[in-house]
């Protein structure tokens, strides 16, 4: 009986969290859409559906999605035929950088493109240059084309990793056997490698897809409201217009379709993991001069792609509008006059940002940890229903989420909205998805005969979770804290909503000085994105690093 | 690790004491607030006390703030909220009465709130600016009326911005309704559509407008929409000759007020009147015109030599009804949105 109690006493506490932070504020959504509470009813939907303009969102939302998904996959495609194929340097580190698209904030990526390909960027200015022109020949800033390329930067590690790893695991006869048939060239792609990876290319499609999908500090950054998606809209609609009842209708729209997203991604997730084959490495060394060349290729459209960036930044925050190199951008956080546009110094911002990304990770980690060594331990209905419960969150954006607790959490019993500790209670349900995929399949792979053959010879529940799960699972602990902390770090979309100007956070920080133009903030948000990078490739580097073997393919 | 317990705990301790400090006044206002140092620090030594500014952004975002805050308050008073914007604040409820005794001086006209719950500070006219030189180059004539603007002669040419983020962009709007009006067959929206296929460029906020587009600050765009009170900064210190000039001819600009009020929940609610009569005050009147680009509403403040000389107050700015902007303000953005934007 207590063994009972304590069993479902605990699980009471990440359920009661949910319950209040993450159901509540959605339901207060849909009242507030439907117009449960007051007389509008569907009028909202109607106008979604009706006006050109918000038409034009959802569609271009769709869009851009689209694209970015054709691109990523098209770029990840023959990078993997080489990936497979050839045996390289850097090939492990490269597939690794996956990870890096899951702890690289929004803010940043998007001002190192601007500093890269923007019209004044590094890649103008030199070919300029070269060129003798005084019209810069990329133009890319305030284009769609620029949201695309980001996306593309954001993506592609993961689709590459998600196609090379399947691809390891389909047994090479077949295309032996159809080589020695006479198939070669293009038919080789279209009738034997593309229908053999299907699976992994639907798979990788929707991901990024949903991923592109919800894209929000990219495209709100590059874009402006000009390029709205759905998720812009919804900030735009209810911070901005003050438009409450039209951003509950948009969040609505966009519940739905990442829930069917999600859906979809769910089952073919399942066709994925039944469709392994027997494997064998088929990669080897390049010898020929066309094998070197497109090794050679990929490794460079790599650096461009994902280093180039990031060190774009770095040169340029020591070095931006300044002669030669210099640290005043970085000396200039640590000051604030009162003319400043920021409320306190930067520098408090990056305080502020780590004591919320502590309380983040513990947050997170233990109510993650106790959902899912509930949901590994106990099997059965109530652990499936407590699965799915814990992984809802995952189908909502960070910003339906911070709109939300601008809703729910207003009037009495819970009057929170001012409250502080709403930014790390969003950060959490934010990382929460990230912490429950990284533990769960971690406690899933530990051998159940080492805990069986425990349970035979006396030890109890906690005696097992004690000595022998937790000293298996400890790094993935470790991995999902990272994950969280770094998650709260660079939390973007859900802050905007909860976040107050007088505790600001580093993103925000860094938002608000890239807003006007004004060298010296521009030159203090750059030397803000290089801190805020370090920390976390910081995180990244200490992620690969604890990962267990094996399960460089999860996430 | 005892290392980093260290540094966390200094780092806590620092987020601690930022949140309580002895007596301190917090003022909200908008990005473009400025005034003298000398003359807030005067203000920090009469009253002893410590004057924080917060800046939220531009005036719209300003008051959204300020209005879902309005159970735990940003701060004590809040500076900046204009005609256009006003009825968001005051619906809310979110400022506690006071009548300045300093509004003896202030012209009966400014003060739209007759309850009293916000007290006028400054004006400003929205105007179009243009880069002299530009036009003289080009051999153009200025645009004599809202309606030439969307002429061939004027393609490409004009930066604006949008009304629901930006207040002076709001402005502009409000003065092409007054203009244009909102039924019959040609109507605001109408014109819009037609600036827009014109090639005239919407911006979020007048800094990026201004700043990030003007010809005279090295932008491509030779029109902007800015202040009446905007030519006297661009005055060269050599030459004593304005690079730029506002149009002012009748039905093209706009007025906005800009009010101060005293935030419900605040603790100091003296030290906030206090304030309320020192931004009335000779010292800051006669300082806001080259600190905030607009005029003082006080009367009888001598203007600044460079202000009395470039800026210039509109003869007949468009007119729109305060309690019809109260009304309609936010279907007309909404209709705004839907039609223009994208």
């Amino acid at each position: 009986m207590r063994a009972l109690a304590l069993r479902y006493g605990l699980l009471l506490i990440p359920l009661l969290f949910l319950a209040l932070f993450f159901f509540y504020p959605l339901l207060r959504i849909f009242d507030y859409s439907f117009g449960l509470s007051q007389s509008s009813g569907f009028e909202e939907f109607l106008r979604v559906a009706t006006t050109p303009y918000y038409r034009g969102t959802v569609l271009f939302t769709v869009f851009q999605a689209t694209l970015s998904t054709l691109l990523t996959l098209g770029l990840a495609l023959p990078c993997a035929y080489v990936f497979v194929r050839y045996d390289f340097w850097g090939k492990r580190l490269l597939l690794a950088s996956a990870t890096l698209s899951f702890v690289l904030p929004t803010v940043v990526v998007a001002i190192a493109f601007t500093l890269l390909l923007g019209r004044q960027g590094v890649l103008n200015q030199a070919l300029m240059g070269l060129l003798r022109s005084t019209a810069p020949p990329i133009q890319l800033e305030r284009t769609l084309g620029m949201i695309l390329v980001v996306h593309v930067f954001y993506n592609f590690a993961i689709a590459l990793r998600v196609i090379v790893s399947y691809w390891l695991n389909v047994s090479p006869h077949l295309e032996e056997a159809a080589r020695l048939l006479g198939v070669s060239g293009w038919r080789l792609w279209w009738q034997v490698r593309l229908p053999l990876l299907r699976p992994a290319l639907v798979s990788a499609g929707l991901l990024v897809f949903t991923f592109t999908f919800t894209s929000f500090g990219v495209v709100l950054i590059l874009g402006g409201v000009r390029f709205a998606t759905l998720e812009v809209q919804i900030y735009y609609q209810a911070l901005t217009v003050f438009d409450l009842p039209m951003a509950s209708a948009l969040a609505v729209v966009q519940l739905a379709m990442i829930g069917a997203l999600t859906a979809v991604y769910t089952r073919t997730q399942r066709r994925l993991a039944l469709d392994w084959r027997a494997a064998r490495d088929v990669a080897r060394v390049p010898h020929t001069w066309g094998a070197k060349l497109a090794v050679a290729s990929v490794l460079l459209l790599v650096v461009l792609l994902l280093f180039m960036p990031l060190f774009v930044l770095v040169w340029q925050s020591l070095t931006w509008r300044q002669d030669g190199i210099s640290l005043s951008y970085y000396a200039g956080l640590l000051v604030n006059e009162r003319r400043s546009l920021l409320f306190v110094p930067p520098v408090v911002a990056i305080g502020n940002s780590f004591v919320f990304a502590l309380l983040t990770t513990g947050l997170s980690v233990s109510l993650g940890g106790i959902l899912a060594y509930w949901v590994y331990a106990f099997s059965g209905r109530a652990a499936r229903l407590v699965e799915f419960l814990a992984i809802l969150p995952l189908a909502v954006s960070a910003v339906v989420l911070g709109f939300g607790f601008l809703l729910g959490l207003d009037t009495p019993p819970l009057a929170l909205r001012t409250w502080w500790g709403l930014v790390p209670i969003a950060h959490t349900l934010v990382a929460l998805p990230l912490v429950l995929r990284v533990l769960l399949p971690a406690l899933r792979r530990l051998p159940p005969s080492w805990v069986v053959a425990a349970r035979l010879l006396g030890a109890g529940r906690w005696r097992v979770l004690w000595t022998i799960e937790l000293p298996l699972i400890w790094r993935s602990v470790l991995v999902s804290a990272v994950f969280a902390f770094t998650t709260s770090m660079g939390e973007f979309g859900a802050s905007l909503f909860v976040v107050r100007p007088d505790t600001p956070t580093l993103p925000l920080v860094i938002y608000r000085l890239i807003s006007q133009p004004n060298p010296q903030y521009y030159g203090q948000a750059l030397a803000m994105s290089v801190i805020l990078l370090v920390i976390c490739a910081l995180a990244f580097i200490t992620i690969e690093r604890l990962r267990p073997v094996g399960s460089a393919s999860e996430l | 690790m005892k290392r980093i317990m260290t540094v966390l705990l200094v780092l806590l301790w620092g987020f601690a004491a930022q949140a309580q400090q002895p007596t301190t006044l917090t003022l909200v206002t908008h990005d473009s607030f400025n005034l003298s140092e000398d003359v807030l620090a005067a203000f920090e030594r009469e009253h002893n006390v410590k004057l924080n500014i917060l800046r939220a952004g531009d005036t719209g975002r300003m008051v959204t703030q300020a209005v879902l805050t309005k159970n735990n308050p940003l701060g004590d008073v809040l500076f900046g909220v204009d005609n256009t914007f006003l009825s968001r604040a005051l619906d809310a409820d979110i400022f506690l009465p006071y009548a300045s005794p300093e509004l003896a001086f202030v012209d009966e006209a400014f003060v739209l709130d007759k309850a009293q719950r916000v007290t006028p500070i400054d004006y400003g006219d929205v105007c179009l600016n243009y880069d002299i030189a530009y036009f003289e180059e080009a051999g153009l004539v200025l645009p004599t009326s809202l309606a030439d603007l969307i002429l061939p002669d004027y393609r490409g040419l004009l930066v604006a911005m949008n009304p629901a983020t930006s207040s002076p962009g709001l402005a502009f709007m409000l003065a092409t309704v007054g203009v244009f009006g909102t039924e019959g067959d040609y109507t605001y929206l109408d014109f819009w559509r037609d600036l827009l296929a014109n090639d005239a460029l919407i911006v979020d906020d007048w800094e990026t407008a201004y700043f990030g587009n003007f010809t005279a600050v090295g932008g491509t765009y030779p029109l902007v929409v800015s202040y009446a009170s905007s030519p006297p900064f661009t005055v060269d210190e050599t030459t004593g000759v304005a690079s730029t000039a506002s149009i002012t001819a009748p039905g093209t600009c706009f007025r906005q007020i800009e009010f101060a009020g005293i935030l419900r929940g605040t603790a100091h609610e003296a030290l906030a009147q206090a304030f309320i009569d020192f931004l009335l005050s000779e010292e800051v009147q006669a300082d806001v015109p080259l600190q905030m680009y607009v005029f003082p509403v006080r009367e009888g403040v001598t203007l600044p030599p460079l202000f009395a000389e470039f800026a210039v107050v509109a003869e007949e700015p468009a007119q729109v009804d305060y309690a019809e902007i109260e009304a309609q303000r936010d279907v007309w953005i909404r209709a705004w949105l839907e039609a223009v934007a994208r």
